[in-house]
């Protein structure tokens, strides 16, 4: 089993996705399937930027086993109100200063449950929002 | 085709040098939504794009991206640059706008 855990400061956009590429080093060592790098990058990294986007600040956590990768992304933030509707493509409460960036899109959550096994969201509003992910290892489609 | 003949051929300005010129190049993205980027793009494509910051190199990095070339003369900051060679993400720069230099590029791998 490995485990890794790093901090997601939010705000900071030029530190985005620094957790999600030392996962993929890490992942790429492991020798974990290339197609299934690709994936787990995607949804992490969308994970990571919600974080700095709409967060004060939170942690990664990994933990890899033979069969499967459960990711847990969990953040002191405004919390999330209405999750159906957060979840719809095109969905985004972003500022106007982090569209102008290019995010905002409203495609983070989407592309995350299309690139995951499982994907749950716990949140509370005022406090702050827990994301679980779960990648299988043996299940290359 | 590689990134070396891409910038020769449409005289494009290199603003990493010779960072990772040799990558071979398979089709392309245009857009300028990250997250439509991240979900969409595959690994090999030329990213054609205005937005000019930080997590655009972060972008093609995990996405293996070949190369990302801004359009209408739009010129990266000095730490961009730098953090595009610490991730040998060669960005480049074309004076065209996206529509003609789509165009270009399409012709030239097509
Ligand atoms: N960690 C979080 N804390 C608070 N709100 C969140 C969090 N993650 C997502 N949200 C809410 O869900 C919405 C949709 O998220 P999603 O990632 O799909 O889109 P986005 O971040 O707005 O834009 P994009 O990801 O396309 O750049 C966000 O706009 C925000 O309102
Ligand atoms: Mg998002």
């Amino acid at each position: 089993m490995v485990k890794l855990k790093y901090d997601i400061e939010g705000g900071n956009f030029n530190r985005a996705g620094n957790a999600s590429s030392q996962v993929k080093r890490v992942l790429k060592q492991l020798n974990i399937d290339q197609r299934l790098i690709k994936k787990i990058v995607v949804a992490l990294y969308e994970a990571e930027v919600n974080i700095v986007a709409h967060a004060y600040e939170g942690t990664m956590e990994i933990n890899i086993s033979p069969e499967k990768i459960d990711m847990i992304l969990q953040d002191k933030g405004p919390g999330i109100s209405n999750v159906e509707q957060a979840m719809q493509e095109g969905f985004s409460t972003a500022s106007q200063k982090v569209r102008e960036m290019g995010f905002g899109a409203g495609m983070g959550l989407p592309n995350i449950k299309k690139n995951t096994d499982l994907m749950e969201i716990e949140t509370s509003v005022g406090v702050g929002t827990t994301l679980r992910m779960t990648k299988y290892l043996n299940n290359v489609e | 085709m590689k990134v070396s003949e891409l910038i020769e051929k449409l005289g494009l300005t290199a603003f990493t040098g010779a960072v990772g010129v040799e990558r071979e190049i398979a089709g392309g993205y245009t857009s300028d939504l990250l997250s439509d980027v991240m979900g969409n793009a595959k690994e090999g494509n030329v990213w054609i794009t205005l937005q000019n910051h930080m997590n655009v190199i972060a972008i093609a990095s995990l996405k293996e991206l070949a190369c990302i070339i801004l359009v209408k003369g739009i010129t990266p900051a000095p730490e961009i640059i730098e953090k595009a060679i610490a991730e040998e993400i060669p960005v480049l720069g074309s004076n065209e706008n996206t529509f003609n230099l789509n165009g270009k590029i399409y012709a030239l791998l097509n």
